[in-house]
């Protein structure tokens, strides 16, 4: 058979390796189209404390942390980190706000109970602040910048290098 | 011990059909009848085999025997008895031991009814059909075997999702599955064609009515799906150009063309590379469909991945890629046909173009469906394709089959002139500009809607016109009635009306799709108890809400009453159901399906105090047309395909005065 022949049967072979190439991406992977813009503000009623705005919070580092007593087992790993991190940097001006999901009120406190959390948690009645943050899982946090802009979306737990190298980022003021 | 004694059989299955595949191909290049009749033995074995495995794994569905993984996975203990046996193709590896037990079956059944004819392609034709099976087997073998065990057993298995345990999934895998396996069989006689060198239209005449079956079953299978995700999902549509719905609508378009281009071949020896490349690419997508299902590359309500699979269904499509194309190659000089077009307005050319059209249609739907990863793969980019796209492209070019299908059965062979034409379109034609006249004048304003009327009414003004000159014809050459007439050339030439009516359902259906979609009515409201929505003529009153426990779930719904135009129609129940192991509830919806149009009503959400509802109400017109199309589809193939001693004893009866 000649080499002009052959090239009909390879003439499939692009669309193999494209498919191929599908092994290694993850469709479930979306990313966030609020990166890099204005985060969405929100008012919180938090636990056992007064009403909080993200608005109020301009000129500081904000980290928000979606998440729900039923999450498992992810949230229950980020947790310490995010209670540790809280009281590491509270005194150089970050912020940390805890969004509790879809969840009953005496089991989002016990987990809080359960964490230590000294950090401002509170529910999010009728899931305003998840949609508009386009949250579709727990555990995400999100970090904020001190111009109020979204610079990196974190889907699932934390890990303690991204923790460090994000609030890093925010304290500079880079930002995104 | 079931679990030994099926993955024993499963590894005994794939030793007995790769010899199968290797004495058939020796037996047939030695001319050894011996091996040949040892080989064929062998396809009887490997089914007998399979059979033996699909019955294990039932029976321990059915006695809930949880200490093989596969069926804690798909069934409880509570489930009824029907969705115990339907767990064998609820998730992967069942699904894989179904297809590969229903290809066994069918390699059986040809192996058996063409062995004594046929000689020379039989062998080969049995080889591709074992190899087929070789890869299902080592799938299982080696892949993902339904029989492994789990330990510690569970006390109860987590059971199918509860979106599945109902009546619709005893019917619709089967019905796609029937299909896919099916065309494997004209694929077959096709690659066995090109090996052995026989290019003539032996291959085509064989496998005609089973390509013709296999079609039937994918095109009830994809109406069945339409219709159960209507009745049941909750968002009032049928089709979501969901990437593996768009898998099964593939090689039904590709299966299309090719039955169409087969028609072609037969009369008039041209486009024999067409229908090799169809049927090539029938089967290829239907391999690519379940590649897409179990791979987990691309999103979809449908799939279910695990692990290898994704990589063996690649190896196993790459394969039967470059080995048919590889043949076509190697076979093309001979391929050349022998009648060239005589012109561009002719029978001919319209099928030509009728292959464009699906294949067109077919290259826009898989662009679409690999655009993702395309996009990803090329520019790093996530997007994804949705209904826009689909429909931008799909609508026109189905507009333009509908037109075809007007066109195909009228237009003369070779050369159709002016006189020809004129007599054959004209009053077709003006029915349809006359009957867009008149929805017109009755209101049907929208240009979409009064160009789908315009394409529709011709092709079934065609079909129409088609049937009754050749009525007419008939009765006045043998002196029967009209409908006897009628009923004789159905009969006699049964394949062309047969095929006619098939189009006729085909037209009833899109007409069914495109008034829906145009005219389809939605309206939500928040209700409190004693409030009404009004839709359209309808009036909804929001009497309560209801709660109660069902065996397997929590019932909560929403009593409400309907009127239209001041007339009550009793009560609609649309609802919530909350299952344990669910997260969300699933939507229990509530319609009153007519042939005119549908009133479609879901509880979108509810107070717990029962005191208001959120009620959203559809009125979908003339969507059963969908449904009510594709029973005539089935209708006609039903009389295309009618054998053919039965059919004329039939005549015979009919006509006592014939000599």
């Amino acid at each position: 058979m000649s080499w002009k022949k052959a090239l009909i049967p390879l003439a499939t072979l692009p669309v193999i390796l494209l498919l191929a190439y599908g092994f290694w991406t993850d469709p479930k992977a979306i990313p966030s189209p609020l990166v890099r813009k204005e985060a969405p503000n929100f008012r919180i009623a938090v636990f056992d404390g007064a009403e909080m705005s993200l608005a109020s919070q301009r000129g500081k580092p904000v980290i928000v942390n979606f998440w729900a007593s039923w999450c498992f087992p992810a949230c229950y790993e980020e947790a310490p980190l995010m209670e540790a991190t809280w009281r590491k940097y509270k005194d150089q001006g970050l912020v940390m706000v805890g969004v509790v999901i879809q969840d009953k009120d005496p089991n989002a406190r016990e987990f809080m109970r359960r964490f230590g959390y000294s950090f401002p948690n509170g529910p999010d009645p009728g899931s305003k602040i998840s949609i508009d943050f386009g949250v579709y899982g727990v555990p995400e946090t999100f970090f904020i910048d001190r111009q109020g802009r979204i610079a990196y979306k974190q889907v699932g737990a934390v890990a303690p290098e991204v923790m460090e190298a994000q609030i890093q980022a925010l304290l500079k003021g880079q930002g995104a | 011990m079931i679990s030994t004694l099926g993955g024993f059989t499963i590894f005994l299955a794939l030793g007995v059909a790769l010899y199968a595949v290797i004495a058939a191909i020796a037996g047939a290049r030695a001319n050894r009848e011996d091996w040949l009749a040892s080989s064929r033995n062998a396809v009887l074995a490997h089914f007998c085999l399979v059979t033996l495995a699909i019955f294990l794994l039932e029976y321990a569905l059915v006695t809930s025997d949880f200490s093989l993984r596969y069926v804690a996975n798909t069934s409880t203990r509570g489930s009824l008895t029907r969705y115990k046996i339907a767990g064998l193709w609820g998730s992967l590896e069942g699904s894989i031991l179904l297809w590969e037990w229903l290809q066994a079956l069918f390699a059986t059944l040809v192996v058996a009814r063409y062995s004594d004819r046929h000689r020379e392609l039989m062998p080969y034709v049995q080889a591709v059909l074992q190899g087929i099976s070789v890869f299902f087997l080592a799938l299982m073998a080696f892949g993902v075997n339904p029989f492994a065990r789990v330990f510690p057993i569970p006390p109860d298995g987590r059971g199918l999702n509860p979106l599945l345990e109902v009546t619709d999934m005893l019917v619709h895998p089967l019905l796609l599955y029937l299909g896919y396996v099916g065309f494997s069989i004209p694929f077959a006689f096709a690659m066995a064609a090109l090996i052995t060198g026989r290019l003539s239209d032996e291959w085509l005449t064989i496998t005609r009515r089973w390509t013709v079956v296999a079609w039937l079953f994918l095109t009830c299978g994809i109406f069945y799906g339409g219709w159960w995700s209507y009745r049941t999902l909750g968002w009032g549509g049928y089709w979501a150009w969901d990437p593996v719905e768009n898998a099964s609508f593939m090689p039904w378009l590709t299966g299309t063309a090719f039955i169409h281009s087969v028609m072609i071949q037969e009369r008039k020896r041209m486009l024999k590379v067409w229908n090799l490349l169809l049927i090539t690419l029938t089967f290829s997508l239907v391999i690519f469909g379940t590649f897409l299902t179990r791979s987990g590359i691309l999103g979809s309500v449908h799939a279910f991945a695990d692990g290898p699979v994704g990589v063996m269904f690649l190896g196993f499509l790459t394969l039967v890629l470059l080995f048919s194309f590889g043949l076509i190659a190697y076979r093309s000089d001979r391929l050349k046909g022998r009648g060239e077009l005589d012109s561009v307005v002719s029978r001919e050319s319209a099928f030509l173009l009728n292959n464009l059209v699906l294949v067109g249609i077919c290259f826009t739907v898989f662009l679409g469906t690999v655009f993702p990863l395309l996009s990803e793969a090329l520019r790093g980019a996530k997007v994804s394709v949705g209904t826009p796209y689909f429909n931008r492209v799909s609508v026109p070019l189905g507009m333009s089959l509908v037109l075809l299908m007007g066109i195909g059965p009228l237009i003369a062979w070779g050369r159709a002139s002016l006189n020809n034409l004129r007599r054959n379109f004209l009053k077709p034609l003006l029915a349809a500009v006359l009957g867009t006249a008149l929805l017109y004048g009755l209101g049907v304003h929208e240009f979409p809607a009064l160009l789908a009327f315009l394409c529709c009414f011709f092709a079934l003004g065609a079909i129409v016109f088609e049937f009754t000159v050749a009525t007419r014809a008939r009765a006045r050459a043998t002196g029967e009635s009209r409908v006897a007439a009628f009923a004789t050339l159905l009969l006699k030439s049964r394949r062309r009306y047969g095929g006619l009516i098939v189009h006729v359902g085909v037209i009833v259906a899109i007409i069914g799709i495109a008034i829906s979609s145009i005219y389809k009515v939605e309206h939500e409201q928040t209700l409190r108890v004693g409030e009404s929505l009004t839709i359209g003529r309808y009036v909804i009153r929001f009497d309560g809400l209801a709660a109660g426990e069902r065996p397997t779930h929590v019932l909560v719904w929403a009593n409400l009453a309907a009127t239209k135009d001041g007339a009550s129609l009793g009560e609609l129940t649309p609802g919530q159901r909350f299952y344990p192991n669910q997260q969300s509830p699933f939507a229990s919806v509530d319609a009153r399906y007519r042939w005119n149009e549908d009133l479609y009503v879901v509880l979108s959400a509810f107070e717990r105090d029962g005191k208001s509802a959120t009620i959203k109400a559809m009125i979908n017109p003339m969507i059963s047309w969908i449904w009510i199309g594709g029973a005539i589809i089935l209708l006609g193939v039903i009389v295309a395909v009618l054998p053919e001693r039965r059919l004329a004893m039939l005549a015979l009866r009919s006509r006592p005065q014939e000599a």
